[in-house]
C-alpha cells in the first residue's frame, strides 16, 4: 500500500474528459514522476489531490484516509503540500514572512487568534525559516518584497514554503520550468537531499527529462487523461508507447 | 516599550503627546481674531476627532489588512450607540457600562453580519454589508421605533431614572465617569487666547490611545500577518493549511467592536442617538477617512478622520459674509467675483471641497496623507544632506 492511492479517478470539464480511470500508487519515501504531453491532465490530477477539484468518480486515499470532500487547508494539515505550476506566493509580504506563514500553519493549525503575540518573539520559527532559506540559496533575500523577485526565485520560495512544513507528501507541478540550468541542477540536488535525508515522499510533474531521470524511482506516463504505463525509469526509457505519446506531441 | 519596537513606540508617543496637547495645538488663533473660526480646539470637535479616529482605526484593521471593503460599518457604530444609551437610561449614567455594552452588542452584530457577508468577496461582500447597514437603518428608523425612538432617536430625558444613579425628581441626568461629568471643562485664558480642557475629550482621548495601541499590536502580531496574507493570496493561504475564513471573520468582528466603541463614546459625550448615524453615507465616510489618511498604515485613518471632521465642522461654518470680510481689500467688482467663485465650496458646499481634496489625494498621493508626509520628510532630509555638502564645499574657500 502506498502513502497515496489514487483509484479510478475521472474528471470531466463539460464534454472534455480531462481524466478518466486514473489509478496510481505512490510509495512512501519515493519520488514518483508523472509525465505526459501538455493537456494530458497532469495538473488536473494534482488539483483532485489537494481539494481544488472534486473528481467525478474514483477515490483518493492518503495515509489511509480519504481526501475527497475535504477542504484544501484540511488536506494540507493531513500532510500534503503543493508547489503550483505558476508560483503561488504572498506577493505583498517579505520573503521571510512568506516562510513564516506555513511555519505557523504547521505549529498552530488552521486558525489561531494570536493577535497579541509578537512576531519578533517567534525566535524558533524565524530560525527555522532562515535555515530553509539558506537551503534554497535565498538567505540574502529574506527582507525582499516577494512580488519583486524573478520567476525562478518565486519558484524556489514556494518550494521553501512547502518544505518548511515537513510534509509527508510534496506535490510539485513543473518545479524547474523557467529556471536557468544552474538553478535546475541546484533544485535537483535539493530535492534529492530532501527525499533521502528527510524522507519526504514526492510526486513530481516535470517536462525536463533530465530532472525526471535524476530523481524519480517510479514514473507514470499520462496521455489524454489516462495512464499509459507506470514503471521504473529504465523501463520507461525503452517503452515504445511512451515514445509515441511524446512523438505525437512534438509533431503538433 | 510596551512590547513595541522603537519606531512604533516613537509613533505612539507622538500621538499621545498630540492628544494631550490638542486643546493648545488646535487653538492657534486668538479669540475674536478673523482667523479664530479656524480654531478646532473646542470640546465638541476634539471629541469627534478622537472618536471617529477610533472608528477609522478599527475599519482599517479590516480594510487595510484583509482588503475586505465593508460599506456598512456605520451599522455597528449605530448598534453601539443604541446599546449605550439604553444602559444610561436604565442602569447608570456612568459611561463605563454603556461603553462596554456598546462594544459587546456591536461585536455580536458584527459576528452575524460578517458570518453572512464573508461568504462572498470583492464587490459582492461590499454590497452585502451595505444591504445589512441599510436594513439596520430602516429598522431603527421605523420598524423598531419602541426600541430606537424612530426618526427622532433617543435622548436622556427627565423621566429617565437609571437604577444606580440617584437623581432628584425631574433632574436630567448627565453622563459621568464616577462623578466626573463629561461636559465639565477647565478653561485657561492666556492673553487673547482661550484654551478649553474638557473631561469628555480626555476620556475619549485615553480610550483612543488604548485603541490605537491595540491596533499597533495587532498589526505587528502573527495574526496581523495572517490578515495581510488574506489580502495577498487567499488561495496560497488555504493550500498552506490555514483556514482564511475565521481569520477574516475575526478581523471583521474586531473592527465592528471598534465601531461600537466609537458609537458608545459618541453617546457618552452627547447622550443622544438617531438613526442617521447608520445611514449609508456614514458608512461611506469611514471609507473616505481610511483612504484619505492612508489605507493599511497605522496613523493614516486617524489623520483622515481628523481631516474630514475638520472640514465638516470648520469649512461648513464659513459663509459669504466672512468671505466678503476676507476679500474686502479687493476692488468691489473683483471682490464679488472672487466670493462668487469660492461660494460653492463653503458652507453646505463643504462636501464639494472634500470631494476635490479626496480626488487630489487619490490621484497624486495614492498612499494618502501618510504618503504625503513621507514625501515631505524625504524632501526635507535630502535638502539637509545637500545643505551639508554645500557647507563642506564652502569651508575651504573661506
Ligand atoms: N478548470 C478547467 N475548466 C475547463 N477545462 C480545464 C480546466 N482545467 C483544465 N482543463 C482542461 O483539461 C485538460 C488537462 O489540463 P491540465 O491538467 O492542465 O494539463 P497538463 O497539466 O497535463 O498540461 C486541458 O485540455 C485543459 O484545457
Ligand atoms: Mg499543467
Amino acid at each position: 500500500m502506498g502513502i497515496l492511492e489514487v483509484k479510478g479517478v475521472g474528471k470531466r470539464f463539460g464534454g472534455l474528459a480531462a481524466l478518466s480511470d486514473v489509478t496510481l500508487s505512490v510509495e512512501e519515501n519515493s519520488v514518483h514522476a508523472i509525465i505526459g504531453p501538455n493537456g494530458a491532465g497532469k495538473s488536473t490530477l494534482l488539483n483532485c489531490l489537494v481539494g481544488k477539484l472534486i473528481p467525478d468518480t474514483g477515490s483518493v486515499m492518503f495515509d489511509g484516509q480519504s481526501v475527497l470532500g475535504r477542504k484544501p487547508h484540511e488536506i494540507n494539515q493531513m500532510g500534503i503540500s503543493r508547489v503550483f505550476q505558476t508560483p503561488e506566493i504572498f506577493g505583498d509580504l517579505t520573503v521571510l514572512e512568506n516562510i513564516m506563514i506555513p511555519c505557523f500553519a504547521k505549529r498552530d493549525g488552521a486558525f489561531r487568534m494570536h493577535a497579541f503575540e509578537q512576531f519578533s518573539h517567534e525566535k524558533e520559527l524565524i530560525e527555522k525559516s532562515e535555515h530553509i532559506l539558506e537551503d534554497v540559496n535565498m538567505a540574502d533575500k529574506k527582507d525582499m518584497h516577494a512580488a519583486s523577485m524573478s520567476r525562478g526565485d518565486k519558484r524556489r520560495l514556494e518550494m521553501a514554503m512547502c518544505l518548511v512544513q515537513d510534509p509527508k507528501l510534496l506535490l510539485l507541478d513543473e518545479p524547474t520550468a523557467g529556471m536557468a540550468r544552474a538553478d535546475t541542477n541546484n533544485t535537483i540536488d535539493l530535492l534529492k537531499e530532501i527525499n533521502e535525508k528527510r524522507k519526504i515522499t514526492m510526486a513530481i510533474i516535470e517536462h525536463d527529462m533530465h530532472v525526471v531521470f535524476s530523481l524519480a524511482q517510479r514514473i507514470t506516463v499520462l496521455a489524454q487523461g489516462t495512464p499509459l504505463v507506470e514503471d521504473t525509469p529504465d523501463n520507461i526509457k525503452g517503452n515504445a508507447k511512451v515514445q509515441e505519446a511524446y512523438l505525437g506531441e512534438s509533431q503538433n | 516599550m510596551l512590547g513595541l519596537n522603537a519606531k512604533d513606540a516613537g509613533l505612539f508617543l507622538l500621538v499621545t503627546i498630540m492628544v494631550i496637547l490638542a486643546p493648545l495645538i488646535l487653538n492657534p488663533f486668538p479669540e475674536g481674531s478673523e482667523l479664530a473660526q479656524f480654531n478646532a480646539g473646542y470640546p465638541d470637535l476634539m471629541q469627534r476627532f478622537v472618536i471617529f479616529g477610533i472608528f477609522a482605526i478599527g475599519f482599517n484593521i479590516l480594510f487595510g489588512l484583509t482588503g475586505y471593503l465593508s460599506f456598512g460599518h456605520a451599522a455597528f457604530l449605530g448598534v453601539g450607540s443604541y446599546a449605550a444609551i439604553w444602559m444610561m437610561k436604565l442602569l447608570t449614567l456612568n459611561v463605563i457600562p454603556a461603553i462596554i455594552m456598546a462594544v459587546i452588542f456591536a461585536g455580536l452584530f458584527a459576528l452575524l453580519v460578517g458570518f453572512v457577508s464573508l461568504r462572498r468577496s470583492g464587490i459582492y461582500f461590499s454590497i452585502l454589508t451595505l444591504a445589512f447597514a441599510q436594513m439596520s437603518y430602516a429598522l431603527a428608523y421605523s420598524v423598531l421605533t419602541p426600541l430606537t425612538g424612530g426618526e427622532t432617536g433617543l435622548q436622556i430625558k427627565s423621566t429617565d431614572s437609571p437604577l444606580l444613579s440617584n437623581l432628584a425628581n425631574g433632574e436630567i441626568g448627565r453622563a459621568n465617569l464616577f462623578g466626573l461629568e463629561m461636559g465639565s471643562s477647565f478653561e485657561w485664558g492666556v492673553g487673547n487666547w482661550l484654551f478649553t480642557f474638557n473631561a469628555g475629550y480626555y476620556i475619549a482621548g485615553i480610550v483612543m490611545l488604548m485603541a490605537f495601541y491595540m491596533s499597533i499590536r495587532i498589526f505587528r502580531s502573527p495574526f496581523g500577518m495572517m490578515l495581510r496574507a488574506v489580502k495577498s493570496n487567499q488561495q496560497r493561504m488555504n493550500y498552506t493549511g490555514l483556514n482564511s475564513k475565521p481569520y477574516t471573520l475575526a478581523a471583521f468582528v474586531i473592527s465592528g467592536m471598534y465601531a461600537g466603541l466609537a458609537g458608545g463614546l459618541l453617546v457618552a459625550m452627547d447622550t443622544q442617538v438617531g438613526p442617521e448615524r447608520m445611514f449609508w453615507t456614514a458608512s461611506g465616510e469611514v471609507v473616505l477617512m481610511s483612504i484619505l489618511g492612508g489605507v493599511g498604515t497605522l496613523i493614516g485613518p486617524v489623520l483622515g478622520a481628523g481631516m474630514i471632521k475638520y472640514m465638516e465642522n470648520i469649512i461648513s461654518k464659513i459663509n459669504d459674509n466672512i468671505l466678503h470680510q476676507w476679500f474686502a481689500f479687493l476692488p468691489d467688482g473683483m471682490e464679488d467675483f472672487v466670493v462668487f467663485l469660492i461660494h460653492p465650496f463653503i458652507g453646505k458646499g463643504w462636501h464639494l471641497t472634500l470631494g476635490l481634496v479626496f480626488m487630489a489625494v487619490v490621484i497624486f498621493l495614492p498612499g494618502g496623507l501618510v504618503e504625503g508626509g513621507q514625501r515631505i520628510g524625504r524632501l526635507f532630509r535630502r535638502k539637509k544632506r545637500d545643505g551639508a555638502v554645500g557647507d563642506a564645499a564652502k569651508t575651504p574657500a573661506e
